[in-house]
């Protein structure tokens, strides 16, 4: 393998892990307030992608990333507020299957305002063809734009989480909701922001990502079952452990396309997740105590 | 008059009533992809058939019967077809089917027509559809291999000898693969490099910088269905690689040259010659029927009508023509299909025999390329 190769399949590899790892992280907030795997998190994804690209003509790209996300973010509230705030008896496994009813619902929603064919994002610099050449690989400008908003939105969700009141109400959530709420923290708010804050983080996502990957009203899905292996494999509910067995899945099946056939490379994701559920039950990253909640 | 009576008298009504009924109008099903993987299908096929029955219907129907269009929504899952086929033949009593828009439904389907002997005109293309000939089975899109044949022969005007095949895991994918992987020795090209990808692949850049690294390959074919053909284009111009990048017909709708942008340009393909119909000659046979297919298509729908839109369109046709001249009996619609010859649709000029139930030859598909994001024909 020259370097030349070796490099363009590093790059590769660290595109496809940061968009999993992106998808994962919107599971883990929400996880970590909840207790549940929020299976509609694929859906914020495609919703980021689609109200960015109808917005466009009006507000132009800047403008309409940033209503995307707040749009995005509201819809996530609303959801919360509506089908799971009210629930008189709140099991996980209940909030689960209402999750996953939520992201068939918003994309059948989807399917109707935005029809089945698939649109996307212009790129932010140059166009289609525009590439940088690093090291002697060429590589696209929006594969930049993807990993430096996945390293932004990992640095200020950490700085948010250990140095804000709000983000420290929401970790003290995580970690024993009941003496939360003894301290005085509405631990139901909480849970309202986790919604919209990974429902943000989704969007912006599925905005970045929408140059290259395009959006249709069912991507959503597809990124979701990645981005949910990812959380698993780095041990669900932290985000840092998300971004580094993202990164970790993508390089491996980039560099898998150059033994095996490429047919093979979902396979690879598959048999990787097994192998770590039975070795490592609490990901690849994740304390042995910390387990699974109430699983 | 006692409960038994009322029963007995109720079911008597039914019974006389029903043919009564069927009379009036004529029946067609339709069982087509509207939502789900194969929306881009059934889409337009859907919105087709209800413009056409509507235009039939106020111009008086057929033989003065009015004609009543029923489409199932399979969202291309083959179990659905199933049910739906069953349900149009037992309990609507159709007296032909329309679609299924898939080649994988199509196939699931076959046998249930054939046993109960009722035609069915498919809008999906691969070849196993019409060969061997079921005798019930007709299919309106071209064949894959004349697809094939097309993209090799317009390789070796272009000296091409060695080439790379990307393919997605679909039913359309892996039939292309195998029609690639058997019709290259015979036309003298090799093929040097082979991937299959998942149809909901992101990013195919690092099995691009897999094949950009063979230096034998000359140029590179894909087939699969969206959004992975604007995808390959997009990672392979920024990979800087300029190969020629052939893609098969199921490139055939402006929208894919919108998402793959600049990546589009230089893009060859075969398709019908819908996507042309403006620059063909006044005098082409198809020239009049495309025309006006794509007027009222984009004068109803707010889009650009589309060749799979046209694979109904021909389907419709096919079976007005039959219906006009054989009635409504089944049998006597079938030999009538058969009979069809130089009806000019949207996809070519259909011939009908008794051994070809596609009708169509290879000059049904043109050699079109990408310039400045519009379909123009490929300048040999």
């Amino acid at each position: 393998m020259t370097l030349e190769l070796f490099i363009q399949y590093l790059f590769a590899g660290i595109t496809y892990g940061s968009i999993y790892a992106i998808v994962a992280i919107g599971f883990n907030i929400i996880y970590n307030t909840t207790g549940i795997i929020n299976f509609a998190q694929g859906e914020f994804v495609m919703l980021g992608g689609m109200i960015s690209i109808s917005l466009l003509p009006v507000l132009g790209l800047p403008l309409a990333i940033v209503a995307a996300v707040v749009i995005t973010m509201i819809f996530g509230a609303l959801l919360e507020i509506c089908f799971i705030r009210w629930l008189v008896n709140p099991g996980v496994l209940r909030m689960i299957i209402i999750t996953i009813g939520l992201s068939i619902l918003t994309r059948e929603a989807a399917l109707h305002i935005w029809g089945e064919s698939i649109h996307s994002l212009p790129y932010f610099v140059g166009n289609e063809i525009t590439s940088v050449t690093i090291a002697g690989a060429r590589i696209s400008p929006q594969v930049l734009w993807v990993v430096g908003a996945c390293g932004c939105m990992v640095i200020i969700l950490s700085i948010f989480f250990q140095t804000t009141s709000v983000g420290r109400d929401m970790r003290a959530c995580a970690a024993n909701r009941t003496a939360a709420t003894l301290c005085g923290i509405n631990t139901r708010n909480m849970v309202t922001l986790s919604f919209m804050l990974s429902a943000g983080i989704g969007a912006l996502a599925g905005c970045v990502v929408s140059p290259i990957t395009s959006t249709a009203y069912d991507n959503g899905t597809g990124l979701a079952i990645k981005g949910f292996t990812v959380a698993i494999l780095g041990g669900l509910g932290n985000s840092m452990a998300a971004v580094g067995a993202g990164l970790l899945l993508g390089i491996i099946e980039a560099f898998s396309v150059h033994i095996i056939p490429l047919a093979f490379q979902d396979a690879i994701a598959i048999s990787l997740l097994l192998l770590i559920l039975f070795i490592r039950p609490h990901g690849l990253f994740g304390s042995r105590s910390a387990g699974l909640k109430e699983f | 008059m006692n409960i038994r009576t009322l029963v007995v008298s109720l079911a008597a009504l039914c019974i006389s009533a029903s043919p009564v009924m069927a009379a009036d109008t004529i029946k067609i099903g339709a069982i087509l992809a509207v939502t789900g993987p194969a929306s881009f299908l059934g889409g337009p096929e859907a919105r087709t058939l209800e413009m056409l029955v509507a235009e039939t219907n106020a111009a008086g129907g057929i033989d003065s019967k009015q004609v009543e269009l029923i489409i199932k929504d399979s969202g291309a899952n083959p179990e659905k077809a199933i049910s739906f086929a069953k349900q149009l033949i037992e309990e609507e009593r159709v007296v032909a089917v329309i679609g299924p828009s898939t080649s994988g439904e199509t196939m699931k389907v076959k046998k249930i027509f054939e046993q109960a002997g009722t035609p069915l005109i498919s809008c999906a293309a691969a070849e196993v559809i019409v060969n061997p000939v079921a005798r019930y089975v007709f299919k309106t899109p071209q064949n894959d291999s004349f697809a094939v044949r097309k993209i090799y022969q317009t390789m070796q005007d272009m000296g091409i000898a060695k080439i790379a095949v990307l393919a997605g895991n679909t039913g359309f994918g892996k039939a292309g693969k195998e029609q690639l992987t058997a019709i290259a020795p015979e036309m003298g090209i090799e093929i040097v490099e082979a991937e299959v990808y998942d149809k909901d692949a992101n990013d195919l850049s690092a099995v691009v910088a897999k094949i950009k690294a063979n230096p034998d390959v000359q140029a590179v074919v894909n087939w699969s269905i969206v959004p992975a053909q604007a995808i390959v284009a997009k990672n392979i111009r920024q990979a800087g690689w300029d190969v020629p990048l052939f893609q098969s017909h199921g490139f055939g709708n402006i929208k894919y040259v919108e998402t793959a942008g600049a990546a589009a340009e230089g893009i060859i393909f075969p398709a019908g010659r819908l996507l042309i119909a403006d620059q063909l000659a006044d005098d082409h046979p198809q020239k009049a029927v495309l025309t006006s297919y794509i007027t009222e298509y984009e004068k109803n729908f707010d889009e650009q009508a589309s060749t799979f839109g046209g694979h109904a369109y021909d389907a419709y046709i096919v079976l007005k023509a039959a219906i006009e001249e054989a009635g409504t009996d089944r049998a006597a619609l079938r030999d009538a299909i058969e009979g069809i010859s130089g009806l000019a649709g949207t996809g070519g000029v259909f011939t009908f025999s008794a051994d070809d139930h596609n009708g169509l030859d290879i000059d049904s598909f043109e050699m079109i390329t990408v310039k400045a994001g519009k379909f123009v024909p490929l300048a040999q």
